[in-house]
């Protein structure tokens, strides 16, 4: 009956401390292993312009969809400016005001965007283009040309392609270089061919944004065309009539309009730089989950201050030496000093690494059981020779952080980080042991007592399984479920089965 | 070296995480160990049922009353000092007698001498909890020192030997004898050295021994043989024993019991988590006799019925012939 609870409760640990982990994988991006890092670009826009005599009003737009990438956040600096943001026609607007302003201004504004290919954003299906109004001579050219270009294509994209190759020749036909006499820039050029594909009752836009390579000073906006072929909208270089989008190009703004628009300034300038760097996933993922509103995020073990942070990532692993610990006990059978003194001693190693660590404590042990015999001969009380004890531990420890600091070995002074209560009721320990069951049972003991420790060490020094936990604290109610099953193992412990081993023959 | 788990299941034989899980824990309520942990109590527990116990000189209960130890046992020769919350035979000193020329100087059950403030000492660090379960002050108890019977007389090296009954749910269900050795310092303790010696339920004769996880046919010191013994009143000792259900209420118990060679059967001591070499001792695990009991389980038995019930259902199947009294 017992027995139905623990699994009952065993499950149910389990199940809440999975569904909680898979989430926080899966849905909110948390890394399974350490030290992963995703590229994060910054893309700063500084708008500078002279002020005029009176109110000032500055619109930017800025990035609305962003196939391909997600924002963290986004932030302006603007000295005394009044900050908002709205929707326009052209998507978003980020607007500045002031009402009086003094010499040269400069606004900046910020975001940073990581790649993400499953950002993907619902754009809006446009409706057909009414067939703009174009003068003579242009009217007739654009029309030889939708006719000739639909002669030979089928479809919205081999269209868009084919009108493309046709205007990017080198040598054009008089009606394209008709068009193209106006269009100096490439803008202007994407300009015209979206006006053409009006024509043609095709949706098209040009969008700009930037090519995101490393470190750039000064960015320039980069021209593409985006046409909508009924279902989605599709992307073409304008210089090729290729149907791509460059590997890393983050959408800034989309259509014709002007991107900065500044009323009561002039000599308006917009420069764009771009910064490449790395953020630990762990944080981009804790922003985005903060931005989608899971509260869950703000029980996160990354929120507490840097150093509260250093002490919990060593108490997260104590379950996991426990874990350990319930194992050699109940499972193989091994004896220590303590329940739980194998995994103090554990903590201590993490100071000290294994090696010196098994050196300090032997070399502490065996030099505080010799002088415990010693005190044995004056018959000293209980309390008072445990005292005593400790006081002569923390003169070893010191003694022996003085000499290896004089050998020039810095391992010796991290011996102070032994808790020295812990190996004060080891040696009391290991004395009564020694007294009343002899030598043999007090070594067996300690050296029970220190693989259990080094077993626990080993277990609770992987990189990858801290990182988890302290990531994922919920799997401690994983660990917590195994340990009440183990709880509830009545089978034979490993060994038993060579104790017993006299009862075979039956 | 090693044996598997199958064949040591198939063999009935009781593991520690099976012992805790399914018997201690489920029929020893932790609010009735001390009628065990404490010797005092249990005395005065097995007193009150009419059991036979060795005489309690004095109770030393707090460092001031340590100097009353020399009036306690002023007009004895020999006594025993023992913990009340020890555990494993820890902290124990057995006094046979004094010194011819001073009588502060008390000859020790290995023939060594100690002074009484040695002993004072001792009751001290006992007094402080040294040897206790908890590590809690605990008190020490100065009794009677028994003179065993001379049966064991061949079979043991100073010390005293003991039976121990594991008793399930009031049912005797397996005993054995343990005999001191040298190494194990005149204790009868197995993890210390002692010889365990199993015995027939039905007949008290003892069977073969265990030293350590050893087979050991003849005493490591002594060299007679262990097995062949006839144990003087056994039917009373198992009487005792199952007695001792209804004394604790504990339904998984280790009796001790030392036969006084004057006195007869005495209870010594009672274990809660009584350990499982006893098994290897008599070469048998004790899970099939568990079933069976569980299988015949009357609560309504008397202590007389349940013995006999042990004494025919657990005899080894080498007896022929049961001995009744």
């Amino acid at each position: 009956m017992i027995r139905r609870y623990v699994y009952v409760l065993a499950a149910l640990l389990t199940v809440v401390g999975l569904s909680l982990f898979v989430y926080k994988w899966r849905a909110l991006g948390f890394p399974l292993t350490q030290d992963q890092e995703t590229p994060v670009w910054t893309i700063e826009s500084a708008i500078q312009f002279d002020s005029g005599p009176g109110s000032i009003k500055v619109n930017l737009l800025i990035p609305t969809l962003t196939p391909g990438f997600r924002m963290l956040n986004e932030n302006s600096v603007s000295r005394g400016y009044g900050f908002s943001l709205n929707y326009g026609s052209g998507g978003r607007e980020a607007q500045w005001a002031i009402r009086r302003a003094n010499g040269p201004q400069t606004i900046y504004y910020r975001i940073p965007v990581y790649e993400d290919a499953d950002s993907d954003q619902l754009d809006t299906t446009p409706p057909f283009p009414p067939p703009p109004v174009i003068n003579e001579p242009f009217r007739t050219a654009v029309d030889v040309i939708v006719s000739e270009v639909r002669e030979q294509s089928a479809d919205t994209a081999s269209f868009t392609s084919e009108l493309l190759r046709r205007m990017n020749d080198p040598s054009p036909d008089p009606n394209a270089e008709l068009l193209l006499s106006d269009a100096e820039t490439n803008a202007e050029f994407v300009q015209t061919i979206t006006t053409i594909l009006a024509s043609a009752r095709i949706p098209a836009r040009m969008v700009r944004g930037f090519d995101l390579q490393g470190r750039q000073r000064r960015a320039e906006p980069v021209a593409w065309l985006e046409v909508h072929d009924g279902d989605s909208w599709r992307f073409f270089n304008p210089n090729t009539g290729e149907e791509s989008l460059p590997s890393r190009f983050l959408i800034w703004w989309r259509g014709s309009e002007p991107l900065v628009n500044v009323e009561g300034g002039s000599n308006v300038q917009v420069q764009f730089s771009v910064q490449e760097n790395n953020l630990d996933t762990v944080a981009i993922a804790e922003t985005q989950a903060a931005k989608q509103g899971a509260t869950l995020i703000d029980f996160s073990l990354y929120s507490l201050p840097i150093q509260t942070q250093a002490v919990y990532s060593v108490l997260l692993m104590i379950p996991i030496g426990a874990l350990v610990m319930v194992f050699m006990r109940n499972f193989i059978g091994i004896d220590t000093f303590g329940t739980f003194m194998p995994v103090l001693i554990a903590l201590a190693f993490r100071e000290t690494q294994l090696f010196w660590g098994l050196l300090l404590f032997t070399l502490l042990v065996a030099l505080g059981l010799s002088i415990r015999f010693l005190l044995e001969r004056l018959r000293l009380l209980l309390v008072p020779r445990l005292s005593a004890v400790l006081i002569v531990v923390v003169m070893l420890m010191l003694i022996i952080s003085l000499v290896s600091h004089r050998l020039g070995l810095e391992t010796g002074l991290s011996v102070a980080l032994f808790p020295m209560v812990i190996i004060s009721m080891t040696i009391e320990r290991m004395s009564v042991v020694w007294e009343e069951r002899g030598p043999g049972d007090a070594m067996r003991e300690g050296l029970g007592s220190l693989g259990v420790a080094v077993a626990a060490y080993i277990f609770m020094g992987l990189a990858r399984l801290e990182h988890l936990i302290f990531t994922f604290p919920e799997l401690l109610l994983v660990v917590l479920a195994i340990i009440l099953l183990a709880g509830r193992y009545t089978g034979y412990r490993l060994l038993e089965l060579g104790r017993f081993r006299a009862l075979a023959g039956d | 070296m090693f044996i598997t788990p199958k064949k040591l299941h198939a063999a009935g034989v009781l593991g520690v995480n099976e012992r805790n899980a399914d018997f201690i824990m489920r029929l020893n309520p932790r609010r009735l160990y001390p009628r065990v942990d404490d010797k005092v109590l249990t005395k005065k527990l097995a007193l009150a049922a009419g059991m036979a116990v060795p005489d309690l000189y004095g109770v030393i209960g707090n460092q001031g009353e340590v100097r009353r130890f020399a009036d306690i046992v002023t007009v004895r020769e020999s006594f025993v000092v023992k913990p009340a919350q020890g555990s494993g035979g820890d902290g124990i000193i057995v006094v046979t007698g004094r010194s011819a020329r001073k009588r502060d100087a008390f000859r020790l059950s290995n023939g060594m001498l100690i002074s009484r403030t040695e002993i004072e000492f001792q009751i001290s660090n006992i007094v402080s909890g040294q040897y206790s379960l908890s590590g809690n002050p605990d008190k020490a108890l100065i009794e009677y020192c028994v003179r065993f019977d001379p049966v064991f007389a061949d079979v043991s090296y100073q010390g005293v030997p003991d039976i121990r009954v594991i008793v399930y749910r009031g049912y005797p269900v397996m005993a054995m004898v343990r005999l001191p050795t040298r190494a194990s310092d005149g204790k009868a303790n197995l993890h210390q050295g002692a010889v365990g010696a199993g015995v027939d339920m039905g007949s008290g004769e003892t069977l073969g021994g265990v030293l350590r996880n050893d087979i050991a046919d003849e005493h490591p010191d002594t060299g007679a043989l262990i097995a062949g013994l006839i144990i003087p009143h056994w039917h009373f000792i198992l009487q005792s024993a199952a007695r001792c259900y209804e004394v604790t209420e504990l339904g998984y118990l280790g009796v001790d019991m030392v036969i006084d060679r004057d006195r007869g059967p005495l209870i010594l001591e009672m274990n809660a988590r009584p350990g499982l070499n006893i098994q290897i001792a008599n070469r048998t695990g004790l899970a099939r006799r568990i079933a069976r009991i569980d299988e015949v389980h009357d609560e309504a038995a008397r202590p007389e019925e349940r013995a006999q019930f042990a004494r025919l259902e657990f005899a080894t199947e080498r007896q022929t012939s049961i001995p009744f009294i």
